[in-house]
């Protein structure tokens, strides 16, 4: 039995090194790009090979998957842009939306859950009682604690759920907590955002909640929003990195990283690329994921950028941590990864109040 | 690692159900064992489709007050475990998750069906309707067993293609098929389930040989159990609308998944039954497969 999620990362990297896979082999690499939700991405990387029958309906069933995500992600974005079709202010699109939206590379196949969206901070009330009133987004939390959280600390809204389609929307308004050591430019990121050339890719039409009740007219049936933005090439990349490196435990890190991956390939001013990222403090974050996608994925780097650093291999065995079940290995690894996500997002004391809640919590 | 090889493997069992191979592991040899027993009759793929994975929800549920986790290539965020007597529902509800929101080569009818003379009478209704075990009657008496929970529309030739997974036996109709098929066909009665005693039942032989066999929609019910007999007419809007939530995958299909269901709703007649006993839902069947199939 394969031994971890490098099987995965070399499909994805060299499609050809599927084709001495046995059945063995094709079983434990279909579960393990299920399980890190690359599946779709894994089918658009094999759509020119040779595969076995079977895996060939597999991932025709994960092409079709993967458009209806991307359907769905698109009208969440229009159906956000209609309910803030009255705010002036840029709402830029972020992640899985914003790279199918613009038609980058990374969106290629990719897995999209939420949609994450990022608008000025002292907007932030306005938004969120749009996206309610207008939207029908309502809270998910009803937690205080949490709440609170969120507003004080956080570096995006308490995560909003729409009542009849059960999707999420997380409303950023910078791309790390407040709480971390770097404080990128949020503003400066917003400034640079580009309009997107056409507005979420759906024509006319109701919610899909609306289509079920006809009688029930649309609330904003003519948009008259400037449209949707999305984030600089550069930042799109210190984005992606600062989420992968800087902020959470890696879960889900080999999907980031190979946006991360696609993102750079789109690119070639490094000089330009160095210096946004310490302007946003991000460039260890940017420099870190680098190497680790030049290595695991073989993106092409500036040989001055390719010296490893030692935590390097710890970063590799916590992003291959997967079996050939789809289970995760690797207990210790993660463990210390998931303490070193809250020791990056908080300053001692906050974390030390964080987690008392959180074990009090736990015992009521 | 030398320890894992005993501590962390998963026993396995590999089966295809209909066109769907399944690899299910488990923590614990027994319920690989009582599965493997079920399934006795049914090929074994050597790719599967999808994995479905019998695991302890922590190491100490593992051993003491045993507990098993519904867990695979797909997933519910909030999936209460079962206790471990429960292992063969877990299974069986691992493997309609993955079906229900990982399938996509058919449009997936949340539906039980019969074949005779290579048309298929197709029923769906809700829990508790009588689908399932009328599907099962059915199949004791003349008809093919094509399956008690999914109907496959194949989006290309409108056939129904079958998915004759072990018959899931609910409460009443326990008693009610023990006395029409053979003891050596049953699973363990399990006692006390979310969904209340429920027995596994190996379907008839023909069934699982001709698996690989579709046939044409040619009528479709919407049985009701429990009220006054009675037929009605459900008019082509309304069985639109009753099957796109019968649907799992209606959505994700996009344009694909209309047409499927377009076709299928405008060339098969449907109408709606109401019955207080399994022999005259039977007999209804039969009248009114005489009558508009």
């Amino acid at each position: 039995m394969t031994r971890d999620a490098m099987l995965l990362v070399d499909a994805l990297r060299n499609p050809a090194t599927t084709r001495t896979l046995d059945a063995a082999g094709w079983t434990a690499l279909i579960a393990m790009a299920r399980a890190e939700q690359l599946i779709g991405t894994l089918a658009h990387r094999l759509s020119d090979e040779v595969v076995p029958e079977r895996v060939a309906a597999i991932l025709a069933d994960a092409r079709i998957n993967a458009d209806y995500q991307h359907r769905s992600a698109l009208w969440e974005a229009e159906c956000a842009a209609r309910a803030l079709a009255d705010y002036p202010g840029k709402v830029v699109l972020m992640k899985g939306t914003a790279y199918v939206a613009a038609g980058l590379s990374a969106g290629e196949g990719r897995h999209i859950g939420d949609l994450d969206i990022m608008v000025a901070r002292d907007d932030l009330a306005q938004v969120e009682a749009l996206l309610i009133e207008k939207g029908g987004w309502e809270w998910v939390k009803e937690d205080p604690y949490d709440d609170a959280y969120y507003r004080d600390h956080m570096h995006e809204l308490p995560p909003l759920i729409h009542k009849d389609r059960d999707r999420m929307i997380d409303v950023h308004h910078t791309i790390l907590p407040l709480t971390a050591r770097p404080t990128p430019n949020a503003g400066g990121m917003l400034d640079l955002s580009k309009p997107l050339p056409f507005r979420g890719g759906v024509g006319g039409g109701g919610c899909r909640s609306d289509a079920v009740r006809p009688n029930k007219p649309h609330p904003n049936p003519s948009p008259k929003g400037e449209g949707l933005f999305v984030l600089s090439l550069h930042d799109r990349i210190i984005h992606c990195a600062a989420h992968l490196i800087a902020d959470g435990d890696l879960a889900g890190g080999l999907r980031n990283l190979w946006d991360m991956h696609c993102l750079l390939g789109e690119q070639d001013d490094w000089v330009a690329l160095k210096a946004r990222a310490e302007h946003h403090q991000l460039w260890p974050a940017v420099h870190c994921a680098a190497r680790l996608a030049h290595r695991l994925y073989g993106t092409d780097i500036p040989q001055s950028w390719r010296q490893d650093a030692l935590s390097d291999a710890l970063f590799i065995r916590r992003l291959t941590a997967r079996d050939g079940w789809g289970h995760q290995t690797r207990k210790v690894t993660r463990l210390a990864f998931y303490i070193r996500s809250h020791w990056l997002r908080m300053p001692p004391l906050i974390l030390a109040r964080h987690l008392w809640t959180k074990w009090r919590k736990q015992r009521r | 690692m030398g320890w894992c090889t005993g501590f962390c493997s998963m026993h396995e069992l590999r089966i295809q159900v209909g066109p769907a191979a399944f690899r299910i592991g488990s923590r614990w040899r027994a319920p690989i064992d009582q599965l493997a027993a079920l399934y006795y009759g049914y090929p074994m793929p050597d790719i599967p489709d999808f994995t479905v994975r019998l695991d302890a929800p922590s190491l100490l549920r593992r051993y003491v007050r045993r507990q098993v986790a519904i867990d695979g290539d797909y997933m519910l965020p909030d999936a209460v475990p079962l206790p471990y007597a429960q292992a063969l529902l877990a299974a069986e509800m691992g493997m309609n998750l993955q079906m229900a929101l990982g399938w996509r080569r058919h449009l997936l009818l949340h539906a039980s069906a019969v074949e005779r003379d290579g048309r298929a009478l197709i029923m769906t209704g809700l829990s508790g309707s009588g689908k399932s075990t009328l599907s099962a009657l059915l199949g004791q008496c003349g008809w093919r067993f094509m399956g008690d929970e999914f109907v496959l529309l194949d989006p290309d030739s409108g056939m129904a293609v079958p998915f004759p997974r072990l018959i899931s036996l609910k409460n009443e109709a326990i008693a009610a098929m023990q006395a029409e098929a053979a003891e050596g066909r049953f699973g363990p009665l399990m006692q006390g389930t979310p969904k209340g005693d429920i027995r596994h039942l190996v379907p008839p032989a023909d069934a699982i040989a001709r698996m690989g066999e579709g046939a044409q929609p040619a009528l479709l019910l919407f049985p009701r159990f429990g009220h006054a007999s009675l037929v009605r007419e459900v008019a082509p809007g309304e069985c639109f609308m009753r099957m796109t939530q019968a649907s799992t995958n209606y959505v994700a299909l996009g344009e694909a998944g209309f047409v499927a269901m377009t076709r299928f709703i405008k060339s098969v007649p449907a109408r709606a039954i109401d019955y207080e006993s399994s022999d005259e839902a039977v007999e209804l069947v039969e009248r009114l497969w005489g009558r508009l199939a």
